[in-house]
Order: structure tokens, then C-alpha cells, then sequence
């Protein structure tokens, strides 16, 4: 629990004067192939979110951005940045949440065959997007989870019934094995369609 | 595809009206088209008519000996050109174009600079050179002018062809794109050297350089603010049609149009205005209009301008036989052609390099080769170049000559072998599929994805913006500009929802019409339902065909007498109440469509069908009771009938024949009844007998409700309604409408759950419909049941309104409506499905006089 909180702010300033931070920084650059500026970028970001100046984010540091409290998903979204069961996350779990935005590269699609597959594949980002539906991570999305997604996405103007119906209807496309609950698989079947790879990346994050 | 088969029908039909109309005798184009199919799959429509328009101005050129018709740039730029503009703009993908609006704008602005002054430039060197012919005079400024209306790339020749092709939706959207905005490149531009050239380069001043720099701000801002000016307008007016619904898609066209002559009498750039008008008007409008109008703007937008490109590139093959304007140099085509090629190519290249490091999907180097190959210049060159001045450009001749045939060049040529080209470099294919609810649902959750991450690492990129347009348009934009019910149901996950489901149901309608029989409408269970795509619901119609047809012999042989008893009123009544017909009322309005005649129409088909459907069904339909439900049902029923029968069939609980033998006079009682047509007071009470089966039957209902479904049995084939209960009903339906909602009820038994809704809304559509004749006529035909329904249904609807509004809900609503207790028991599920339609929206629409339809509603759904 302790490695958890890292003095972070070296970073900031010279890096590596510790051996620890030296491996850290060297496992950020291995999910993510960036530039030690773009590290330091999102560091300083990840500090002035920081209100607490304790190295790590909590949950309210996160609800302060103002934009985020008028985006529907957004408190799906602050979640997915925190492990289970922890209320505060480092930059080292802010880095590896982010790293399932950044763009697929080129040389990287032929490549990934070897090593583990990286945080920013395919499977990874619609993982990311499936884990904000599942709620209580049994790893489907159940008629009640999508109700709830549904809810927050759609506002106030349609009515519980007809948001009945879209869920219903929405399950019975996505479900195959008739569980009335949408796995993960089915989740990757019903958009396989979809340029996941484009619409689950941020170019900053290149 | 749409317009492809529309051109191809508009040709077909005007081929000879044209020929006709230019007095040529014999048709040698007619044969032509008429094989069609295979010769436009690999022969884009543009390059066929551009041909056609050859041997046509061929045949005029022999038969009067000079030629008469010409592509008028009046006629081009007032008349031809905007339908196309307003079609590409309104129907634009909106997301996808700005989506890649950074490389649009570049490709348009950029490379239609450096082409055409690329092309200018080389073809003065050209000239310089002396390698034209020394007949050609032209300076540099007449070659600059030259290569700014050969260099835009042609909307109306991209179109043509691209739709052919089915590339990627990016690479069409930007090749197409950059077509559309180049316009104002190309209009500053042409009007910029033109000026230059009328003055002379001797008077050319550093000024003159920087108005025409500002000029082209203007003219593109310009253009742009006129076409949002106007779709505001747009949307503010359609936002206030309600009551003159038959003129709204006149708005939309109307306003479009003005935009259009608005920029262009101001000189702005009157693509763009259009273009953007179409853009953004779009969603509001869409929102505000009826369905109907909604449908007439789409299809009369694609006709004219399918009709419009018909008769551009037509007229571009006329107008090229008139060899009066030709002056041929060979050195000034051929270098055109080369010139036009390398820069485009060049520049796309360079173009994408820088653009690429921007671009989150890079393009590749296949989509640079298409794109540069994809550049069809068109009927906007052609036009620019006619309205040259002879006095002022003296090589205007041969522009016209070289701009002929690089149009023709680029058509037929680029046009035919693009096709091949992509197939060939295995260009990445559109595929067109319909949008699924999943993809709409979790691409607006990617959508809120990316901008909360955004928000998160502090980068206000495009997402940023995006969102912060979207709170904006939510806010303020969609309040004022959309109606208030349109702006309380505006959502896209509903709106796809909503056409999913209009969709499968009118799939369900076109196969129910024809092919579906009572045998498969009588599903004995339904299979698990994988996906809702339409084939599976055609698949579902056509499996079921053979197994449902089971044994009604079997099960429920006997069919009491109070069964046929009914059937025998049914048919009497229904007999002698239907037949008098409704007087149409003959009124004309040009503003309003009266809803007889064709909808009339459509609804009397629509309730035929329905009306066969039904009786077939009914004869099956026993099969799928389960006879000791039923007859338990009934029981229960028939004894709280009784107790009401007490006073005038003291005996009815123990001789169940009683109420049958009695019915025989209700029988002729109500026909007589019916001649007599004169309903008093008094007549009614003579008649208590009737008024007794009708009080029976909600008798029979509330018994049947309450206790019937609290010992409803496990077995899933308590599905239709009993038949006795349905032929006991219909006598009592008041008007038209009845019939309809009725039968569906019957249909949607094998209809899923979500197909309910549209089911719904199209049946309440068609009910709308007639309701005017419908209201009308509704107090006509009780004046022939009144004793029936007077007494009948005050009754009823105490009876039943304090249930009505449980079992009316929606089926798939079971948790939170608190639906009464047929829930409850284990047949839950599939209950759910046999539900009849009936949302709640429905039941405020109902007039109160077709209680009795309420009725059976109810009943439907309590068994």
C-alpha cells in the first residue's frame, strides 16, 4: 500500500534520482510509447488536479473538473480510474487509465504479436467501455445496468417505459445466448462494426 | 442507390421527351438504355449521359445545321446547380464532415490555390515557351484566370461517380467536401483574375492583390453566414407549421433557394451558403416536420437533384458538338490535362503529409492516390468558361475547347476507370449496414468517454468542443428552434430505437399483408429471439408456418352454442352495420390534404386485410387455448353473468341454455332494430335484451379478470383471446378504427414485445387518419346500436376504467407499472409478449366515444 504513494514531484524536476521512480517511469513508457515530455505534461496536469498535494487523486479531485459534472458518464468514468476497493489512485494508475486512449499506431498493429497485448488494443479500449456498464462485474451487462447507463444518457424526456423498451430491445440485438444480459463477447460481436480504434482515441495522447 | 435508380428512371422517361423536344426524328439512344442495369455497372450514368447528350447534339447539329441548344451558365448556375448543392449539404453526413473538416478545408482552400495557380503558371510557361500555337493570346493573367476554373474539383462529376464507387466513407468525404467548398476558392478567384484581366495587368495594383485576398475571406465567411442565417430562419419556421403541414416541405426548399440567390446577388459564395444551410438546418428541420413531409422533402430533394445532373451532363454533350467555339491546340489540351493531373496529385500528396500529423487515422498512400485521382472536374468549369468574355480573354475559344475535353476526360475517362482503380488497390470499402441500437448506444458512451478523459487530462480538443456544442445546442439552440414536443423526444438513441422499430413493423406489415396466414400467426411458442433484424422476423414468419398449424380439432373440438350464437349476431351485425357507406366528402384544399380519398383508401385496404387476417385467424385460434383454462374462465364468468341475469332468467344457473335461447331474439331484435334506425328512449327499454348481452359480456370480462387470472394455468397457450369474447365484441365496434386496433391486438400475438410500439404508432397513425371521418360517422352508426351501446357502455367503463389504465401499459413495463395480477402468475413472460398493443400514449388519443374498443382491450389482455 505504501509504493502507492510515491514522491511523485521528483518526476517533476530531475527524474530518476531514485532507483524506484526509474522503474516506474520506465513502466509508464512501456504500456505507452511517449515522449518523456508528454509524461511531464501529463504530470503537471495530474499535479494541479492534486489538491490535496499528496501524490495521489482522489475521487473529489477528480469531481472538481467542471466539465465533468455535466457529462453524463462522468462519474462511470472517474471509477474506471480508481482499482477496486481504493479511493485514490497515483499517477502510475492515472497513466495506465489513460494509456487505453491513446491512437494504435501504425507499426504497433503488426508488431503486438509477441509481448502482452497493449493497453490501447482494441479489446482493451471496448474493455474499458464495457467495464462502465457492468456495475457489479460479473462480467455482463444486465437489463438494470444498461437501464442505469440509458438513464444518464438519454435525460429527462424519455420516459421509463420507452427506456424500458430500448434496453430491452438492445439486449435481444447484442444477446446470442439468450441470457438477456449482454457478456463481453457479445459486447465485442455487436461492434465489430464499429471503428473502435478511431472512436476510443484521443490524438493529444499520442 | 436511391439516386442512381432515380436517374436511371429519369432518363429512361426523358430520352425521348427530349428528342422529341429537339425535333429529332428516330431514337438511337432509346435501345441504349435499356440495358441499363448491366451497362451502368460499369459505366458510370455520367459518362452514358454525356454521351447521350453527343449523339443528340450530333442529330440537331445534322438536322439544322447549327447548333441550338447549349449549356446556358444562366440556366447552370440559377437552376441546375442548387438542387445538388442543397441535396449534397442537407443529406451530408454531419458528423463525419466535421469530424474531418480540418482536412476538408485544407484539400478546398490550399489545393485549389496551388492548383490553379500551379496549372496557370505551367501552362504560361507552356505558352512562353512557344510550344502552343502562336494563335493562342494570352498573357499570364489570362492563364492564371484559366487555371482557377479548370482546377476546382467538380461536386456535381464527384458525386456521379464517387457514388458509384463505395469507397470509405472518409475518403468520399473529403474528396467530396473539398468539392463543395472549393467553391469560394474558385469564385474569388475566377473573379479576381477576371477583373485583372478586363483591367489589364498594366493596371494591376499591390491593392487589387490584397482586396482580392480579403475578398476571398469575405465571400466564403460571407457565404457561410448567409446559408447559417437562413437555416436558423429555416428551423425558426418549421418550428410554427403545424397547422399548415402541407406546405412545410415547400419551406425547406423555398429558403434553401433563397439563400442560394441571396448569396449570389450579393456575390458571396452561393454553394457555401446553401451547403451550410442544408448542414446545419437539418436536424431541427427534421425534427419539426411531419413524417409525411419528411418523406416528400427527401424524395423530391433526391428527384431534382438527380433530375439536375441529368440534364448537366446531358447538356455538356450537347453543348460540345457545337464546334463554332471550338479552336483546337493541342499543346494547350495536352498540357492542361498533364498539368491538372501532376498538380493534383502533387498536392494532395503534400498535402496529406502535413495533414497527416494532425490526423488521428493517417491517410494512406492508397487514399492519396484515389483522392488525386478522384479529382473530376465538371459542369462548373464548363459553365465559368462560357461565361468568359471573347472581347476580353481572346483565347476563349480554346479554353473552351481545352475545358471540354478535360471535362470529358475526367468523366469518362477517370470515371470509368476508377472503378477498377479502387477495386484494384483494395481502396478500404464502405459497408453499409443499418445502424443497430447497440452502435448508436455505446458510440454516444464512447462519445462521453472521450470528452470526460479530455476534461481529465485538461486538453480542450476536439471532443471538448464537440461537447461543449452539444451542451450549447441542448440548451439554448434546440429550445428555440425545435417544436416543444419534438425538442421533449429529441434523442438520438430514441430516434434510432424509433426507426428500428418502424422499420421491422412495416417489414412485419409488408410480410403479414400478403404471405402471412392464420396458421402462422397462431405461433405456438415463440423461439428465443436472437437478434431483431428484419430477415429474422421474415425468418420467424416463415419457420413458424409449419408447426403452428396443430390439431385444433384436438384440443378444442367443441365449440358451445353460445359460441356460434355470437358468431351469428357477429355476422348479422357486422353484415348489415358495415354495409352503408360513408359519403366522401368532396372539398378541395390545396393547403391541406383531406384525409379521405387515398389515405381512406389505404386504411380500407389496410383494415381489409386485417379484417381476412382475422377471421382466418379465428378458426384456428382454438387450437392455442388451452380448452380447461378456458372453460374454467368461463365458468367463472358465466356465473357472475348469472347472478346479474337473476332478475330476468331466474334459472340461468343451473340451465346454461338459457342465455342462448334468449340471445336468438337479441338476434332479430337488433336487426329490426337496425331498419328501424330510430333510437328513443322508449324503443330502449323494449330492447332489454340486448342490453343485457352487452351488460353480459363486461360481465363476463370482470369475472373473468379478477379470479380468472388469479388461478391463470401454467400452460403457455392461454394466448389469443377467447373467440367467443372477440365475436362478442365486435358487433359493438362503434366505428372504423375499432376494427384496426382490434385485429392488431390479434397480430401482434407473435409480434415481440418492442415491435408492439411501431406497431402501435403505425396503426394509431392510420387511426389519426380517419379519425375526422372516423368522429364523423361514429354517431351514424350508434344510432343503429345505440340501445345496445347507450346502455352498454356506461356500464362498462365503470366497470373497467379503474383497471384500464393498469393493463393498458406498455407489456414490457411489468416492474414499475404495477400491473395487476395476471403478473404475477408464472406465465409472466410470455403473457408479456401476447400482450395487445396498446401504449399509454394511446389511450389519450382515443376519442371517448369508442369505449367499447377500451373494452377489449382489457379483456384481451386478461386472458
Amino acid at each position: 500500500m505504501l509504493l502507492v504513494v510515491y514522491p511523485l514531484r521528483s518526476l517533476r524536476k530531475g527524474l530518476c534520482r531514485r532507483e524506484t521512480i526509474w522503474q516506474y517511469y520506465i513502466s509508464i513508457l512501456n504500456w505507452w510509447s511517449v515522449s518523456h515530455s508528454q509524461i511531464t505534461r501529463l504530470y503537471s496536469r495530474f499535479t494541479s488536479l492534486d489538491k490535496g498535494e499528496n501524490g495521489t487523486l482522489s475521487r473529489e479531485d477528480f469531481q472538481r473538473i467542471p466539465e465533468l459534472a455535466i457529462n453524463p458518464l462522468g462519474d462511470r468514468i472517474i471509477n474506471a480510474f480508481f482499482p477496486e476497493g481504493e479511493d485514490q489512485v497515483n499517477f502510475r494508475g492515472f497513466m495506465r487509465t489513460l494509456a487505453h486512449f491513446r491512437p494504435i499506431e501504425d507499426n504497433e498493429k503488426s508488431k503486438d504479436q509477441n509481448g502482452p497485448e497493449p493497453l490501447n488494443s482494441r479489446s482493451n479500449k471496448l474493455h474499458f467501455a464495457f467495464r462502465l456498464y457492468d456495475l457489479d462485474k460479473d462480467d455482463k451487462i444486465s437489463r438494470d445496468e444498461l437501464l442505469q447507463v440509458l438513464r444518464m444518457m438519454v435525460g429527462v424526456n424519455i420516459s421509463d417505459e420507452q427506456l424500458g423498451s430500448i434496453a430491452d430491445r438492445t439486449i435481444q440485438e447484442a444477446d446470442q445466448d439468450g441470457d438477456s444480459a449482454i457478456s463481453f463477447a457479445e459486447f465485442v460481436k455487436v461492434l465489430e462494426k464499429v471503428d473502435v480504434e478511431q472512436k476510443m482515441s484521443i490524438r493529444f495522447l499520442h | 442507390m436511391l439516386r442512381h435508380q432515380g436517374c436511371s428512371m429519369l432518363r429512361d422517361a426523358s430520352a425521348p421527351g427530349m428528342l422529341q423536344a429537339l425535333g429529332a426524328r428516330g431514337c438511337p439512344g432509346g435501345p441504349v438504355f435499356h440495358l441499363s442495369r448491366k451497362v451502368t455497372s460499369i459505366v458510370p450514368e455520367s459518362c452514358l449521359l454525356i454521351l447521350l447528350g453527343l449523339v443528340l447534339g450530333g442529330i440537331v447539329l445534322a438536322v439544322a445545321k447549327k447548333a441550338e441548344y447549349q449549356l446556358e451558365p444562366n440556366m447552370f448556375f440559377l437552376f441546375l446547380l442548387p438542387p445538388i448543392v442543397l441535396d449534397s449539404g442537407y443529406f451530408m453526413p454531419s458528423r463525419l464532415f466535421f469530424d474531418n473538416i480540418g482536412a476538408i478545408l485544407t484539400y478546398a482552400v490550399v489545393g485549389t490555390l496551388w492548383n490553379s495557380f500551379a496549372t496557370g503558371t505551367a501552362l504560361w510557361g507552356l505558352h512562353r515557351a512557344g510550344l502552343m500555337d502562336p494563335g493562342v493570346e494570352a498573357g499570364l493573367m489570362d492563364f492564371l484566370l484559366f487555371g482557377s476554373l479548370i482546377s476546382a474539383v467538380d461536386p456535381v462529376a464527384v458525386l456521379a461517380v464517387f457514388e458509384e464507387v463505395h469507397v470509405n466513407e472518409t475518403l468520399f468525404i473529403i474528396v467530396f467536401g473539398e468539392s463543395l467548398l472549393n467553391d469560394a476558392v474558385t469564385v474569388v478567384l475566377y473573379k479576381v483574375f477576371n477583373s485583372f484581366v478586363e483591367l489589364g495587368p498594366a493596371h494591376i495594383h499591390a491593392t487589387d492583390y490584397v482586396k482580392g485576398v480579403a475578398s476571398f475571406f469575405l465571400v466564403s465567411l460571407g457565404g457561410t453566414a448567409v446559408g447559417l442565417l437562413f437555416a436558423f430562419l429555416l428551423a425558426l419556421i418549421t418550428r410554427f407549421t403545424k397547422r399548415v403541414r402541407i406546405i412545410e416541405p415547400l419551406f425547406v426548399f423555398l429558403l434553401a433557394y433563397v439563400a442560394y440567390l441571396a448569396a449570389e446577388m450579393v456575390s458571396l459564395s452561393s454553394i457555401l451558403a446553401v451547403t451550410f444551410c442544408g448542414i446545419c438546418c437539418k436536424k431541427y428541420v427534421e425534427a419539426n416536420i411531419s413524417q409525411k413531409s419528411r418523406t416528400t422533402v427527401k424524395y423530391t430533394m433526391k428527384t431534382l437533384a438527380s433530375s439536375s445532373e441529368t440534364i448537366i451532363f446531358m447538356f455538356l454533350g450537347i453543348s460540345a458538338v457545337d464546334t463554332s467555339k471550338w479552336a483546337w491546340d493541342t499543346a494547350l489540351v495536352l498540357g492542361t490535362l498533364f498539368f491538372i493531373l501532376l498538380f493534383r496529385a502533387v498536392g494532395v500528396v503534400l498535402q496529406t503529409h502535413v495533414l497527416n500529423r494532425f490526423r488521428l487515422i493517417p491517410l494512406d498512400r492508397i487514399d492519396q492516390v484515389v483522392m488525386s485521382y478522384g479529382g473530376l472536374r465538371g459542369a462548373v468549369a464548363f459553365a465559368l468558361v462560357i461565361l468568359l468574355d471573347r472581347e476580353k480573354v481572346k483565347a476563349k475559344d480554346y479554353f473552351v475547347a481545352t475545358t471540354i475535353v478535360v471535362v470529358f476526360f475526367t468523366v469518362i475517362v477517370q470515371g470509368l476507370t476508377i472503378k477498377p482503380l479502387v477495386t484494384w488497390l483494395k481502396v478500404k470499402r464502405s459497408d453499409h449496414h443499418k445502424p443497430t441500437l447497440n452502435e448508436e448506444l455505446h458510440e454516444h458512451a464512447f462519445d462521453h468517454i472521450l470528452a470526460a478523459v479530455e476534461d481529465i487530462v485538461g486538453h480542450h480538443g476536439y471532443h471538448y468542443w464537440r461537447d461543449k456544442w452539444e451542451q450549447f445546442d441542448k440548451k439554448y439552440l434546440s429550445q428555440l428552434l425545435m417544436r416543444k414536443s419534438a425538442y421533449r423526444l429529441r434523442d438520438e438513441i430514441w430516434d434510432v430505437y424509433y426507426k428500428l422499430n418502424i422499420r421491422d413493423a412495416i417489414s412485419f406489415a409488408d410480410q403479414g399483408g400478403h404471405v402471412l396466414s392464420a396458421a402462422k400467426l397462431a405461433l405456438p411458442s415463440m423461439p428465443s429471439r436472437t437478434s431483431m433484424s428484419e430477415s429474422s422476423v421474415t425468418n420467424l414468419l416463415r419457420e413458424s408456418g409449419s408447426g403452428a398449424c396443430l390439431d385444433l380439432q384436438v384440443i378444442d373440438t367443441v365449440r358451445s352454442r353460445r359460441d356460434k350464437e355470437d358468431a351469428a349476431m357477429h355476422h348479422v351485425l357486422r353484415g348489415s352495420l358495415y354495409k352503408p357507406r360513408r359519403r366522401y366528402k368532396a372539398s378541395y384544399s390545396r393547403h391541406f390534404i383531406s384525409p379521405d380519398k387515398q389515405e381512406r383508401q389505404d386504411k380500407e385496404i389496410f383494415r381489409q386485410n386485417m379484417k381476412r387476417r382475422l377471421e382466418t385467424f379465428k378458426s384456428t385460434k382454438h387450437n392455442v387455448c388451452s380448452s380447461k383454462s378456458k372453460a374454467r374462465l368461463k365458468e367463472k364468468g358465466r356465473k357472475k353473468k348469472n347472478i346479474s341475469l337473476t332478475k330476468e332468467t331466474p334459472n340461468g344457473k343451473t340451465q346454461r341454455n338459457i342465455p342462448w335461447q334468449e340471445a336468438a331474439p337479441v338476434l332479430v331484435m337488433v336487426s329490426s332494430e337496425e331498419e328501424e334506425s330510430d333510437s328513443s328512449e322508449t324503443e330502449r327499454e323494449d330492447d332489454e335484451g340486448i342490453v343485457f348481452i352487452a351488460r353480459a359480456t363486461d360481465e363476463v370480462l370482470q369475472g373473468k379478470t379478477t379470479p380468472g387470472s388469479l388461478d391463470v394455468c401454467p400452460s403457455p397457450c392461454i394466448i389469443p383471446p377467447s373467440p367467443t369474447l372477440a365475436e362478442k365484441e365486435l358487433p359493438w365496434k362503434g366505428d372504423q378504427a375499432d376494427l384496426a386496433v382490434y385485429v392488431s391486438s390479434e397480430t401482434t400475438k407473435i409480434v415481440p414485445v418492442d415491435m408492439q410500439k411501431a406497431w402501435n404508432q403505425s396503426i394509431s397513425s392510420l387511426e389519426s387518419i380517419a379519425s375526422p371521418p372516423g368522429t364523423e360517422s361514429g354517431p351514424q352508426h350508434r344510432r343503429f346500436v345505440c340501445p345496445v351501446l347507450e346502455e352498454g357502455r356506461p356500464q362498462s367503463a365503470s366497470h373497467v376504467t379503474p383497471e384500464q389504465s393498469s393493463c393498458f401499459q406498455f407489456p414490457s413495463h411489468i416492474s414499475r407499472s404495477g400491473r395487476s395480477q395476471s403478473d404475477s402468475s408464472p406465465d409472466g413472460p410470455e403473457q408479456q409478449e401476447l400482450q395487445p398493443l396498446m401504449a399509454t400514449e394511446e389511450q389519450g388519443r382515443m376519442p371517448p366515444t369508442v369505449e367499447p374498443r377500451r373494452l377489449m382491450f382489457h379483456r384481451a389482455s386478461h386472458l
